[in-house]
């Protein structure tokens, strides 16, 4: 990858284009927009940026370490907190890697389930990310309108799960337990209204002459550096590049449902806003789509080595009580062997590698984090751009610091 | 002029107080919180902001992103080994009187993650006012817990922090 033409790399100490020094500025970790604890070193040549440097680390968590520490089960716990935009999506890496070592299958109504969390927490963070980004850029109110769906969501994740942000509702087995009408009814409610929330955000947003002008040309990145970069998700997509990972290896039976990948061949900060507008309403698509299709029957494997039995079963059953008591003091084994599963979350290939000896804990967890791959494409989106467009630029790169430190 | 007479001429048109109740008064209905965001905690505390439940109903929807226009410190969310010399800067800069609110498990305990990479417990380099219990709290909850410290500030008056 060779720098892009009219971009020079300049450092400290040097003489700038203007005849000036070249002005070596911290930027962070305690900064308003930078979306958390971002640190960034920026080499300034005015007020253009010569060079970039992020330091990460900052809410170095231990993730993947606690997690060794925790059996199976009780790791799913920890998952919700690394991107903790897109918690059931972590959920469902995790639990798609453990069950695919376990050789486990999920049975329909869990995998229908599954796809409505997913695509309502996508909802979720993309509501986040424009809500934040248009505050950042000037747009006050999208704030407001974001959180206000941002907030129905959160109540159905209530009434699901009982939680409303780490909810821990997609488990190795199935979920959590299942929907209750009242979920459903929301639900139903919700994608009725949703395409009208949206429309609403595009007019304030899309021909909004402040946000074009501060969006558009600005934080080019090509579909080629994009790739070498390892930008997936929208900034990949953004770019040109119809890479989804619903589409090109379908996880939870989304090969099933009609629905759209959402590119934009701007390559530039308005082209990955449109990318993630197009993605809301693929979200709503698939969701009224899932709703109308959602299979009766279980939501958990019927395997009473991996989850516990019915509360019914341990008045009656010997065997039901010893299996609950096994379950919750030494959990269950995973066979030996490792395996990588990918999932498409709001941030773009959240990857799961997980390791098993054979024992009731993990040897090794590793997340494959999209906002961490995303961050190195920082440097190439914002060379040769002014201060204030880097705002822009971390804005619309949609890094969680949790993802990128774990 | 007596006294008496002097109350009976002004009639309805003052209120007497002490200068302690008034600065109470004051300071605990205008307390600015730094905009100092860490982990999940702080997207519960940007929906606190949000007309849902609206923290500027208690004067507080002010954040200032720079500590020393700020009075409040709300730790939202798990302090890294890295970060507490960054958090601890930060309170250091904020001007007197000051207070601290610890959101969550992860600020106030460590939370679920007991390991090496986590402060356990932001009161290790910080004095707490409230602590909130949650992970993460509801908006609510931090409305609650700056009622209390609201009471709290409106007790203390002029008189320095204990």
């Amino acid at each position: 990858m060779s720098t892009p033409e009219g971009v020079t790399i300049v450092k400290t100490g040097e003489k700038g284009h203007f005849g000036g020094e070249i002005l070596t500025v911290n930027f962070g970790p305690h900064h308003p927009s930078t979306h958390g604890v971002l640190r960034l070193i920026v080499d300034l040549d005015g007020e253009m940026i010569r060079g970039i440097k992020p330091v990460i680390g900052y809410l170095h968590t231990g993730i993947e370490k606690q997690m060794e520490a925790l059996r199976w089960q009780q790791g799913v716990v920890v998952t919700d907190r690394h991107d903790y935009l897109s918690p059931p999506i972590n959920n469902l890496a995790y639990a798609l890697a453990v069950e695919r070592l376990m050789g486990v299958e999920v049975p329909p109504r869990a995998d229908a389930l599954r796809v409505i969390m997913s695509e309502l927490t996508r909802l979720s963070s993309h509501l986040v990310w424009m809500g934040t980004s248009g505050l950042e850029l000037g747009a006050m109110s999208m704030l407001m309108y974001c959180f206000r769906e941002r907030d129905t969501i959160l109540d159905m994740n209530e009434e699901i799960s009982g939680f409303r942000m780490h909810t821990s509702y997609i488990r190795p087995g199935g979920v959590f337990a299942d929907a209750t009408p009242r979920f459903l009814e929301m639900l139903d409610k919700f994608i009725g209204e949703m395409p009208g929330h949206i429309d609403e955000y595009e007019d304030l947003l899309t021909m909004n002459p402040i946000w074009r002008a501060r969006t558009i040309g600005i934080g080019r990145l090509s579909p080629e550096d994009a790739k070498v970069l390892g930008a997936t998700g929208p900034m990949l997509r953004g770019s040109g590049v119809a890479w989804d990972l619903r589409k090109t290896m379908p996880y939870s039976g989304y090969e099933n449902y009609d629905f759209e990948v959402a590119t934009s061949n701007d390559c530039d900060c308005y082209g990955r806003y449109l990318v993630r507008i197009r993605e809301m309403r693929e979200a709503v698509k698939i969701l009224r789509q899932a709703l109308d299709r959602l299979p009766d029957g279980p939501v958990n494997v019927d395997d009473r080595k991996m989850l516990p039995p019915p509360r019914e079963e341990l008045e009656t059953s010997m065997e039901a009580v010893i299996h609950h008591f096994k379950l919750f003091t030494e959990g269950y084994s995973v066979p030996a062997g490792d395996v990588y599963v990918a999932v498409e979350s709001g941030r773009g290939e959240n990857g799961c590698y997980i390791v098993s000896d054979g024992t009731h804990k993990p040897r090794r967890v590793k997340f494959r984090a999209a906002s961490f791959a995303n961050l190195q494409a920082l440097e190439r989106m914002a060379l040769n751009h002014m201060v204030a467009d880097m705002i822009a630029i971390i804005g619309t790169a949609d890094t969680v610091l949790g993802d990128v430190d774990r | 002029m007596g006294l008496e007479e002097l109350a009976e001429s002004l009639g309805q048109n003052v209120l007497t107080t002490t200068l302690g109740k008034v600065v109470g008064w004051g300071r605990g209905n205008s307390v600015w919180p730094a905009q100092f965001g860490l982990a999940c905690c702080a997207i519960e505390m940007i929906a606190t902001a949000t007309a849902g439940v609206d923290i500027a109903r208690f004067g507080s929807e002010a954040m200032r992103a720079s500590p020393r226009q700020s009075d409040l410190l709300i730790v939202s969310g798990r302090v890294s080994q890295k970060m507490a010399p960054v958090l601890r800067t930060v309170f250091d800069q904020m001007p007197e009187p000051k207070w601290v609110i610890s959101m969550g498990a992860c600020a106030s305990t460590g939370g679920v993650f007991n390991n090496y990479a986590l402060l356990q417990g932001v009161d290790k380099i910080v004095p707490v006012d409230v602590y909130i219990p949650g992970c993460p709290p509801r908006p609510e909850d931090l409305l609650n817990a700056l009622m209390i410290l609201q009471e709290r500030i409106k007790a203390q008056g002029i008189q320095p922090r204990q």
